[in-house]
């Protein structure tokens, strides 16, 4: 695909993303926002996941860190964009010290490491009733105000989220194109090669994993106050499950994957209400098909079927006179 | 002491039923590098095997038991094996890794939606009754659960090593290539692996039902508690899973006791994280050589 058309395609999205509110009910909004967040943390799985090669099932933890930090620096006086930072900022430096000794082993011992720590973070989440509230949860968390603009109803939520969905998208889509972002990927395509031409694989995956982290944390800064109530279960290992197929489903190591990945785990379930439980069964099964024929998603289906495309019309061309 | 030996006793029992579920896991990686993220949910899913043949078969226990028994190789070794690994194997580990969660996420569905979301009361293998050990009243239920868990386990050791299909299959696990050239059937071992696999995990959720209940959420515990085992065992090794099995179960019901019933599940944990970064190759398992 051209440029030309990427830009005219992503200049149709931003427009129906921007113009959807008006027309959707505070429902609707709501779904979409959760989209935007769930967006974000997806994002920062795909570093890891995608571009540095790496499962990780902390995602969800990493959520929840940041949620629950928004949650409780709130009622403490601590203005939104603090707290909010400093949610992004704790994963960063959490997922830094869990990342360098478990990195040391990779694929899936590195799968059981982050998830024996999600559970682990899920328990003291549960157990701490003093800080967490437990069980019941922290409940009333508000919306944030910017210079008199309060983002309470759902539609300037919803704008707040998408701005912040734009701006990480930003930065990801300029730090995969950096000389960083291109050591991550030699470091996916051939670890081996990546070391001999002077790449410290290591710091680099470190680096990847502890900034998809941070994004995770974001996300889960942003989740706090859109739903306003959280509790752990939220934040068990189902989440990390759940980011984990969406990151997967979307197409692994694709910008746009985990966009379609998210749009297609919050919008399943709504879409496919009237037949309750089953949307699930229905959501493995795609999964488990996706994975036998296309194992890089959705985006790498829409790349061979573009790809095919060109030849075909190749061939055309080649066949007229 | 008298409490120190009863959860001895009953830590063991437990022990003996996620080394079961950590043994087919060891075996599944051994023989065809699959890492079964469903092989939880494979010990959930038995139970209703049973539950439903009982109800809707109008089964005694142990018919419908057996009946569980074959339906679980047949579904969770050989369907399995054929229409969800075999397709997937060739793309490489991440993607079936990836498969056998969507797979789990399908059987807890497929519990919840097709018999029911509540925890199922089912029947006990024995009556309840006391024995007395060394001053210390057991539950004969913890001690059929043992004595069980320890012939499956036997058997399997028999087939493994003393028989010549169990030498075909250990060949295979080995170097398939090798295997192949010598003329063992590779791919009907790989596939007996995967029956054997599903065996062992209804045999596991036979036992194991009658003490957490049949719930469809119980895959979660049940598949952590498979994953520590193996790999504080070691993943390559099928008495490394035995003995990490043991040591969990054990680990698990003194710590609930003596330290912390909130954080019952965290030692475990600890345990995995500390044997993964400094014996990443389990207590009793041989460092891995694999090319890249």
């Amino acid at each position: 695909m051209t440029t030309r058309a990427n830009l005219i395609i992503l200049g149709l999205i931003a427009l129906a993303l921007i113009g959807l509110p008006f027309i959707l009910k505070p429902y609707g909004i709501f779904v979409l926002s959760m989209w935007a967040v769930m967006s974000i943390a997806a994002l920062g799985l795909n570093l890891t996941l995608g571009y540095a090669g790496q499962i990780s099932l902390a995602q969800a933890s990493f959520f929840g860190i940041g949620a629950y930090t928004v949650a409780l620096l709130g009622p403490l006086g601590v203005p939104f964009p603090l707290a909010f930072l400093a949610g992004g900022i704790l994963c960063f430096l959490i997922g830094w010290v869990l990342g360098y000794p478990a990195l040391r082993v990779q694929h899936h011992y590195l799968a059981f490491v982050t998830l024996a720590f999600t559970t682990l973070v899920f328990l003291v989440f549960r157990n701490e009733e003093w800080l967490t509230g437990g069980i019941y949860g922290v409940s009333g968390i508000k919306r944030p105000v910017f210079f008199g603009w309060s983002t309470t109803k759902a539609p300037d939520f919803y704008f707040f989220t998408l701005g912040m969905l734009a701006l990480f998208s930003f930065f990801v889509w300029w730090m995969i194109r950096s000389p960083w972002g291109r050591a991550f990927i030699a470091l996916r395509e051939n670890p081996v090669r990546a070391l001999s031409l002077g790449v410290d694989t290591r710091r680099y995956t470190l680096m990847a994993f502890a900034i998809g982290s941070a994004l995770g944390g974001f996300a889960g800064g942003l989740y706090a106050p859109l739903v306003q109530f959280i509790e752990p279960n939220a934040f068990a290992l189902g989440l990390s499950l759940n980011i984990l197929l969406m990151v997967i489903v979307g197409g692994a190591g694709f910008f746009a994957g985990p966009f379609l990945g998210a749009l297609i785990s919050v919008l399943l379930p709504e879409w496919l209400r009237a037949t309750e439980g089953f949307y699930l069964l229905a959501y493995a099964v795609l999964v488990m098909v996706l994975m036998a024929f296309c194992p890089t998603g959705l985006m790498g289906l829409v790349e061979k079927a573009g790809l095919a495309l060109k030849r075909r019309t190749k061939l055309s061309e080649a066949k007229a006179p | 002491m008298a409490s120190f030996i009863q959860l001895l006793i009953s830590g063991l029992a437990t022990g003996a039923i996620y080394a079961l579920v950590a043994v087919g896991f060891t075996l599944l990686w051994q023989t065809s590098q699959t890492i079964n993220f469903a092989q939880g949910e494979f010990v959930m899913i038995p139970a209703f095997f049973v539950l439903a043949s009982m109800k809707y078969l109008g089964l005694g226990f142990w018919p419908a038991a057996t009946l569980g028994l074959i339906i679980s190789v047949l579904v969770l070794g050989l369907l399995f094996k054929r229409i969800i690994v075999d397709p997937i194997l060739k793309h490489g580990v991440l993607p079936l890794v990836i498969s056998t969660i969507a797979f789990s996420l399908f059987l807890k569905e497929a519990a919840k939606e097709f018999y029911s979301a509540q925890a199922q009361p089912f029947p006990p293998l024995v009556e309840a009754a006391d024995v007395t050990i060394f001053g210390a009243a057991v539950a004969t239920q913890s001690l059929v659960v043992l004595g069980i868990a320890i012939l499956t386990v036997g058997g399997l050791q028999y087939l493994l090593n003393g028989t010549r299909l169990g030498r075909a299959m250990q060949a295979t696990a080995q170097n398939p290539n090798v295997a192949r050239i010598l003329g063992i059937p590779v791919e009907r071992m790989i596939l007996l692996t995967f029956m054997i696999n599903a065996g062992l995990v209804a045999i596991a959720s036979i036992l194991i039902s009658p003490i957490y209940l049949a719930k469809f959420t119980n895959g979660e515990t049940l598949g952590l508690a498979a994953f520590i085992a193996a790999i504080v065992g070691g993943f390559n090794q099928v008495r490394g899973a035995i003995i990490g099995g043991l040591v969990l179960g054990v680990v698990d019901n003194m710590s609930a006791a003596y330290l912390s019933a909130q954080y019952r599940g965290a030692l475990p944990l600890f345990i995995l994280i500390a044997v993964i970064l400094f014996r990443p190759q389990g207590l009793l398992g041989r460092a891995e050589e694999r090319t890249v």
